[in-house]
């Protein structure tokens, strides 16, 4: 018998779940984030559909807040690819004015990330979302389905979810009805990184330390990636040597101080890391249970 | 013996090597009672195993405070315990999956809910672990809940216990207590069959034999609860099934490639073997292996993979591409009426007359329940006679499908004999169910399990499309014996002679057919022992 090691395996799995996903829906579609997770995500749905290309678009909700260079990696990968990419942006939120700075987080990320999503699902009427997130970064993720069923107005109903024995996934909706699909369901963050150092997967290079403009704010070390967002009195930018381990919109999402440049540092660092992924992501913050009330109104 | 089997024990593997036992993976499950403090032994492991991370610990000691029931001690369920509304009622209420690492193994936890309604979440947790943990009280002892929960995992397919014997500090940590529930436990278990029962008195709260054996438990010398998890070994028991793989889905990027992609549930394949596509029976050889980094010399179990065939042959999502070999051939049979042992997940009974949707691997069928044959109480494992299963009930019922499909018992093949039951109305996962293993041992029909024993002969010297070329056969047979007796008479000149040679002819030939088929499988089997396999696996 061929001996699978754990990677193997997770990555046998993942591609299962994208050909049970694909052949009984009818408008998938993978909602690609530009992060570590997306690119992993986008890596198995070339494997999994090889010598076809992916059959579905990228959809990238674009809150007009995320680092400059998530634009430039996601335009120059696309490109390179020949990827067919939706990029979403709520345009309703953008005439309302909305920004993490005056608005505040969670009302900018509930229209310009949860909404937005939304609006592009609705649009193009995708039964089928694809999604990279993974059981361990969150309390309310580790009992989400890998077939996560949504209602028409895309509610997710956390003591109503359907069983999932052995791998027979129930696909069956009703119409207007949809599913989130999570391939790295599975996967840890050291997963992750293994898996792209042993694939050689291009990442967002905001992973990797370099010299940023960085402000602390309420422990937090904030990269002010353009001017838009003012400093407070008392705050002074400072060029520190950090690296992200989440994305998402600059004002919302801390760096972690770190030296490690490559994918072999960065794996080296989180085998010691005495702190949890999520941790700079200030929305999670938002009180206790925050993250199962966001993903109840529908966000990811 | 399959090919995959002779694999297994001529290729040491990676499982065999205590050095190599970091990259394996272990998925175990928790059972437990509401309170039997099974959420605080996986806050209590994933401590111990240094997977909390600092600002984790640090929202604990304030969670602690503000929502904790133990004052002073760190309320370790809280690491497990996600959901809001659980939180407020202080119940795990659904499958929660957890993930660390030691230095020697990566793990896999489903933490499950122990309440009876959820009795189905646990049966879901358990579907895919290798081993249980099963927490009692050792105020409590062996509860009915503890035998329904070891009956539940039973069933599903895990071989390999541990007896967690939990808060033993409020018991005096008395040996006596914790002799008399493990006699107990392996009393009320001795019929579910499990390969390995590990007894370990434990406090989760205080974390006794946990990571580090405890001074309070001298008389204990046995290992600890995480030291075991490390070490223990569950390699699975190949059963000899050959070759078999589900079609998920059909590639057709352009007219001149189509491939069958599917994940490899048994045995193995390489480019030339000839299969068989189930339920057609129609059969055609592998042309090619394909994958992202290339096409492939041989794949097996577990590998995700394209093949293409050498000639265009009918297959769809659901059909079943087995091995042509004769051993396959016998394992995965076509059929349209089964006995299920069932469990019911859905808020709605199941009983004679009702109409589902069947899963079974990427096939789907219209299931008829043309009858209940009994239900199994699972408390005291005992069979009743019913009408109708309810919400949590465990009992088998035979099921008459619309179409013809590949199906294997479910203790030959997971991925053919394990399926799932959809409600038409509310598309919701009405029962789980697992292929019983003979329908006549099911319902104790001699007649049933003769033609069963009868068709898997016929398959085996006539292949799986023996229904149709049975009665051919048999005038042909026939025939030819009639025309050897009528060459015997006149030759000899007594028709007594001519009836002997022909009633000899009948008898003899179809055994000398079948001797020399198992010859040529003996032959085949031996030629795929020899072929070199990849190591690697050549998927990543």
């Amino acid at each position: 018998m061929i001996q699978l090691t754990h990677l193997q395996k997770l990555e046998a799995e993942a591609i299962y779940i994208f050909r049970e996903a694909v052949a009984t829906s009818e408008r998938p579609v993978l909602l690609y984030s530009v992060g570590k997770d997306s690119s992993v995500l986008l890596h198995l749905a070339r494997k999994a559909f090889h010598p076809a290309p992916p059959p579905f678009p990228l959809l990238h909700v674009d809150t007009l807040w995320e680092p400059r260079e998530i634009a430039s990696f996601r335009d120059e990968l696309v490109q390179r690819l020949n990827l067919d990419l939706i990029i979403q942006v709520n345009q309703d939120g953008v005439a309302a004015g909305v920004n993490p700075i005056t608005s505040g987080s969670r009302i900018h990320t509930d229209v310009m990330k949860t909404v937005a999503l939304k609006q592009a699902l609705d649009a193009h009427r995708f039964d089928c979302a694809f999604g990279g997130a993974r059981r361990d970064e969150e309390k309310s993720r580790a009992k989400e389905r890998i077939f996560s069923h949504r209602t028409p107005d895309h509610r997710w109903d956390p003591k109503n979810q359907r069983p999932e024995p052995w791998r027979l996934f129930n696909t069956r909706k009703r119409k207007g009805e949809s599913f989130r699909v999570f391939p790295l369901s599975n996967w840890t963050e050291l997963d992750v990184w293994t898996y792209i150092k042993h694939e050689r997967i291009d990442v967002v290079p905001l992973y990797f330390a370099a010299p940023r403009p960085v402000v602390e704010r309420e422990g937090a070390l904030i990269v002010r990636d353009d001017d838009r967002m003012p400093l407070l009195p008392g705050e002074v930018e400072r060029i520190r040597t950090v690296r992200f381990r989440t994305l998402g919109c600059y004002p919302l999402t801390g760096a972690v101080a770190s030296e490690a440049r490559t994918v072999a540092e960065v794996i080296a660092e989180l085998k010691s890391a005495p702190v949890s992924e999520r941790q700079g992501r200030l929305i999670d913050h938002d009180g206790a249970g925050s993250m199962e009330q966001k993903k109840q109104e529908g966000y990811f | 013996m399959s090919a995959a089997l002779a694999q297994v024990e001529t290729h040491p593997t990676a499982a065999n090597d205590v050095a190599d036992a970091r990259h394996a993976l272990l998925h175990f499950i928790t059972c437990g009672s509401v309170d039997d403090g099974k959420s605080t032994l996986i806050g209590r492991l994933l401590f111990e195993a240094n997977a909390v991370p600092d600002d984790v610990l640090d929202t604990l000691r304030t969670d602690s405070a503000a929502i904790g029931n133990a004052s002073g001690v760190l309320d370790y369920s809280l690491l497990v315990d996600g959901l809001q509304a659980e939180r407020e009622q202080g119940i795990t209420i659904d499958v929660a999956y957890r993930y660390f690492a030691t230095p020697r193994r990566s793990f896999i936890v489903a933490d499950t809910p122990g309440h009876e309604q959820y009795t189905r979440n646990m049966a879901t947790g358990a579907s895919g672990a290798d081993l249980a943990i099963i927490l009692i009280d050792a105020r409590k002892g062996v509860l009915p809940q503890t035998r329904r929960h070891s009956l539940i995992v039973s069933l599903v397919g895990v071989r390999h216990v541990v007896v967690a014997i939990n808060k033993i500090d409020l018991v005096g940590c008395n040996e006596a207590v914790v002799r008399a529930i493990e006699a107990d436990y392996r009393g009320a278990v001795a019929a579910l069959g499990f390969e390995m029962i590990t007894v370990i008195p434990v406090s989760a709260r205080n974390g006794d034999n946990i990571a580090r054996h405890s001074e309070l438990t001298p008389w204990y010398d046995g290992p600890t609860l995480l030291g075991w998890l490390e070490r223990v070994r569950t390699d699975r028991n190949v059963v000899a099934a050959g070759f078999a793989m589900p079609v998920q889905w059909v590639n057709r990027p352009d007219p001149d490639f189509r491939g069958f992609a599917g994940a490899i549930a048994s045995g193995f394949i390489a480019p030339g073997d000839e299969v068989v596509a189930l339920p057609s029976g129609v059969k055609a050889k592998v042309a090619r292996i394909v994958t992202f980094e290339g096409d492939l010399a041989a794949a097996g179990a577990g590998q995700a993979v394209t093949l293409t065939l050498d000639r265009d042959i009918d297959v769809s999502r659901g059909d079943v591409l087995i091995s042509a070999a004769a051993s396959a051939a016998r394992a995965a049979t076509v059929r349209t009426e089964i006995v299920v042992q069932l469990f019911v997940t859905a808020d709605r009974s199941i009983g004679a007359g009702d109409s589902f949707i069947v899963q079974v691997g990427a096939a789907t069928a219209s299931a008829q329940v043309v009858e209940v044959l009994h239900a199994t109480d699972v408390e005291s494992f005992a069979r009743r006679t019913a009408v109708r299963l309810a919400l949590n009930d465990l009992g088998h019922v035979r099921l008459r499908l619309d179409r013809s499909l590949a199906i294997t018992p479910y203790s030959v093949l997971r991925e053919l004999g394990a399926l799932i039951l959809i409600d038409r109305l509310t598309n919701g996962t009405a029962a789980m169910g697992i292929v019983a293993a003979d329908p006549a041992e099911a319902d104790g029909n001699r007649v049933v399990a003769f033609r069963r024993a009868a068709g898997r002969t016929l398959e085996y010297t006539m292949g799986p499309q023996w229904r149709q070329e049975i009665a051919p056969a048999a005038t042909w047979r026939l025939g030819s014996a009639v025309l050897l007796g009528t060459i015997v008479t006149i030759v000899t000149g007594n028709p007594a002679w001519g009836l002997a040679a022909a009633l000899l002819d009948a008898a003899l030939r179809p055994l000398l057919r079948l001797t020399h088929r198992r010859i040529w499988a003996v032959l085949r089997q031996r030629a795929h022992r020899q072929r070199d396999i990849l190591s690697d696996g050549g998927g990543i």
